[in-house]
């Protein structure tokens, strides 16, 4: 998820990537497969420099957190994992560039990318062209089925039917919500919608807002004015965060429900107390989770890098698929992509330390996760408590269009849109 | 709140809320006029030093942002690391930013006078230098001070937005007065007129760059300590002032000062009418319509329609 705006770097940067991307191609070689090394080959690609690195870095170190711990366990099946790891720096362009040249020059066995959704949909054609095996562990959007695409985050539906059901029980049915004008904020309106008429609440104003915009005076004085039971904030980005301090000063007190805030970029630790007060977020992991599982998570991530801001909801996304992977291949006997997606395909239970949210499991045919979804709440001294908790599976591919990617799907590579499939979303 | 400001915003909340409640009882739009502040105050600070160093030196600056940036990051770290108050971590800002043009004019910035795409790309790279800087050194993101003063009394405004119109309002008249009525404000004025007639005129014309350019760069981290207590601060937050400043100057015109008052008040009003009524992303986009109607029936600018109708006005005289 996240922006997809040109900026004047962007512009600039896009030149030089193609000139780039021009060169990679020239090298040729084939896609995936078993290559007989004695290593296996992972590409992770997670931004560490660039507009998405304070989200980024969080994914790349716990992706290193696992390979290592894999590693000095043993590898597997005896083999080392060796990483390919640039930095894309949060630019497409780079994205695609550095995408051919881990599938076509290193070969790797399998691929980790991306943060925001525009860079998934900007690898995918390659990914699908060469039949790469590819982990996608942002929360996002929903609703893409992909035969080489295994999506790891929780859904909108997910997280948003975690936390907008907990809401209208709790505040009321009149919701407002705001969302981040591109393709990932119109898209979780539109759950808003259809989970609010699923429980008997509507959504009566709504506003999308770009994804520059950092001043929020008029958004706030029209949610006053509106005086809604609550406002679900779908808000994205760090231009973006500017709205909770404006919030706070201008003494806008209605509760507010988010998917984005939070658990991603953790403003509740860089805002200063008491911006958040009062957000509930649906998602499938904060680093405050208090179980003995997860503390023994966050203690080695920072025992690993003493320096690291927040262990985020996406960062573990990237833990737990990786040890999915190792049990995937070792299942398979083999890093054969085919034979590892078969696997995959048949469902896979990750448990114990290898998943800090909870036990949870893959739906194979769908390629995406049951979460074990938590409603957070961050009071006035921004700490974050579980409100509720249950595990969801994905339900939009599974159960309302109803794909089957292990079997009758299985060369799918589109993406499912809710306003297909209901009415009340899009309206 | 640790703010040294605090004081004075609680001399006479129940003034202000009675005052405005009693106009809104007579059928005065109070939130628009606030937001009307807020947007206006916002237009014309991010202009401000833009205003000099591209509408008065002729240099565009792709780093105005990564100025404001600074600003804002001199203040916070003042106030997180080193615990000022926050009015002394804000002139801190700006004198450090001041400090900082004054730097970048004597070693790269003096070489591209009367280069205009020059000054373009170098300025770029200056920007990209110190997006990724700043992103090294102090990570991708600094504890954000609370902002000041709460709400204005009666409404669900922020009062130190509000406020900050009256810091533009002293800003725009301050620069006014350093060049127009000081003997530096001429000097650096013949400078950028003529610098070679200047300097038979005996000024250090050399100086009078340095300082005209710390200047600018000084009101631009001034922005940036302004915003610092209602912004997000990460190393990219300059983008979001850039629009708005390029287009303010451009609308305004030759004479910047006068230009960037009459601009930011236009553009300002309009996108504040229009967040108002239809939301952020239509304010937006009556902004930069107004923009290109302004630019093109007038392409001298708000200020060359000042300057026609000041001489229509002295030739009827």
């Amino acid at each position: 998820m996240s922006d997809n705006h040109v900026s004047r770097r962007s512009v600039l940067a896009t030149g030089a990537a193609g000139v780039g991307a021009a060169l990679a191609g020239c090298s040729g070689g084939g896609g995936g497969g078993d290559s007989g090394s004695d290593t296996i080959k992972i590409g992770v690609l997670e931004d560490r420099s660039g507009n998405f690195s304070l989200v980024g870095t969080p994914k790349w170190r716990a992706s290193k957190l696992a390979i290592e711990e894999i590693n000095d366990n043993g590898g597997i099946m005896g083999q080392q994992i060796e990483l390919f790891d640039p930095d894309p720096q949060s630019d497409n362009q780079r994205y695609q560039q550095l995408t051919e040249r881990l599938i076509q020059q290193e070969d790797v066995d399998a691929l980790w990318a991306g943060y925001s959704s525009a860079t998934r949909e900007a690898i995918r054609p390659i990914i699908d062209r060469e039949d790469q095996l590819y982990f996608y562990t942002t929360q996002y959007e929903g609703g893409v089925a992909d035969k080489n695409v295994f999506c790891m985050g929780s859904t909108a539906r997910q997280q948003l039917g975690s936390v907008v059901p907990y809401m209208i029980e709790n505040f009321g049915t009149d919701i407002y919500t705001i969302a981040a004008d591109y393709n990932f904020g119109q898209l979780s309106a539109d759950w808003v919608k259809v989970i609010a008429q699923e429980n008997g609440a509507s959504v009566n104003n709504e506003e999308f807002i770009p994804l520059s915009n950092q001043n929020f005076g008029s958004t706030i004085s029209n949610i006053q004015e509106a005086d809604p039971d609550f406002v679900m904030a779908i808000l994205v980005g760090n231009n973006h965060s500017s709205f909770w301090n404006q919030r706070t000063s201008a003494g806008l007190d209605i509760p507010m429900g988010t998917s984005t805030v939070m658990a991603q970029s953790y403003q509740h630790k860089r805002l200063e107390a008491p911006a958040l007060a009062d957000v509930y977020g649906g998602f499938n992991y904060m680093e405050e989770i208090p179980t003995d599982r997860n503390e023994d998570y966050v203690s080695r991530y920072y025992d690993r890098f003493p320096d690291a801001g927040y262990a985020n909801q996406e960062s573990v996304n990237n833990y737990f698929s990786m040890y999915m992977y190792k049990d995937a291949v070792e299942a398979a006997g083999t890093t054969d992509q085919q034979a590892v997606r078969e696997e995959l395909e048949g469902g896979m239970e990750v448990t114990g330390d290898q998943s800090p949210e909870g036990d949870i499991s893959l739906q194979g045919p769908v390629h995406h996760m049951t979460h074990n979804m938590r409603v957070m709440k961050c009071d006035a001294d921004h700490n974050i408590t579980v409100e509720d908790e249950r595990m969801i599976p994905e339900q939009f591919l599974s159960e309302t269009v109803g794909i089957d990617l292990s079997g009758e799907d299985s060369e799918l590579e589109r993406q499912f849109t809710p306003t297909e499939y209901y009415d009340a979303a899009g309206e | 709140m640790t703010s040294g400001l605090g004081a004075t915003g609680l001399l006479t909340p129940l003034f202000i809320g009675d005052v405005l409640g009693g106009l809104d009882s007579i059928g005065v739009p109070v939130t628009q006029l606030l937001q009307m502040a807020d947007s206006i105050a916002f237009i014309i600070l991010a202009a401000i030093g833009l205003t000099v160093i591209f509408g008065m030196m002729g240099v565009i600056n792709l780093a105005h942002g990564e100025f404001i940036m600074m600003g804002a990051y001199i203040t916070t770290l003042s106030v997180n690391v080193v615990g000022l108050p926050l009015p002394v971590a804000m002139i801190l800002g700006a004198l450090g930013t001041a400090a900082f043009g004054a730097i970048i004019e004597r070693t790269i910035v003096r070489r591209l006078y009367g280069r205009l795409l020059d000054s373009m790309i170098v300025t770029f790279g200056l920007g990209l230098i110190l997006t990724q800087g700043t992103r090294i050194i102090f990570g991708n993101s600094l504890q954000s001070i609370g902002t000041p003063f709460g709400n204005v009394p009666g409404y669900t405004y922020s009062a130190y937005r509000v406020l900050l119109l009256f810091a533009a309002i002293a800003v725009l008249g301050g620069a006014y007065l350093v060049f127009t009525r000081t003997e530096f404000g001429i000097q650096a004025r013949a400078t950028i007129q003529d610098a070679e007639t200047a300097r038979t005129m005996g000024v250090d014309t050399d100086r009078m760059y340095t300082v005209t350019f710390a200047i600018g760069s000084g009101l631009a981290g001034l922005t940036g300590a302004l915003y610092a207590p209602s912004a997000t601060i990460v190393p990219g937050m300059g983008q979001s002032f850039l629009v708005e400043s390029f287009v303010t100057v451009v609308t305004g015109g030759s004479t910047v000062l006068l230009g960037t008052t009459l601009a930011g008040g236009v553009l300002g009003t309009i996108d504040a009418i229009f967040s108002n009524l239809y939301g952020n992303f239509i304010g937006q986009i009556a902004l930069l319509i107004t923009a290109i109607i302004v630019i093109r029936l007038l392409p001298d600018g708000l200020t060359g329609l000042a300057h026609t109708i000041r001489d229509k006005l002295g030739e009827r005289q």
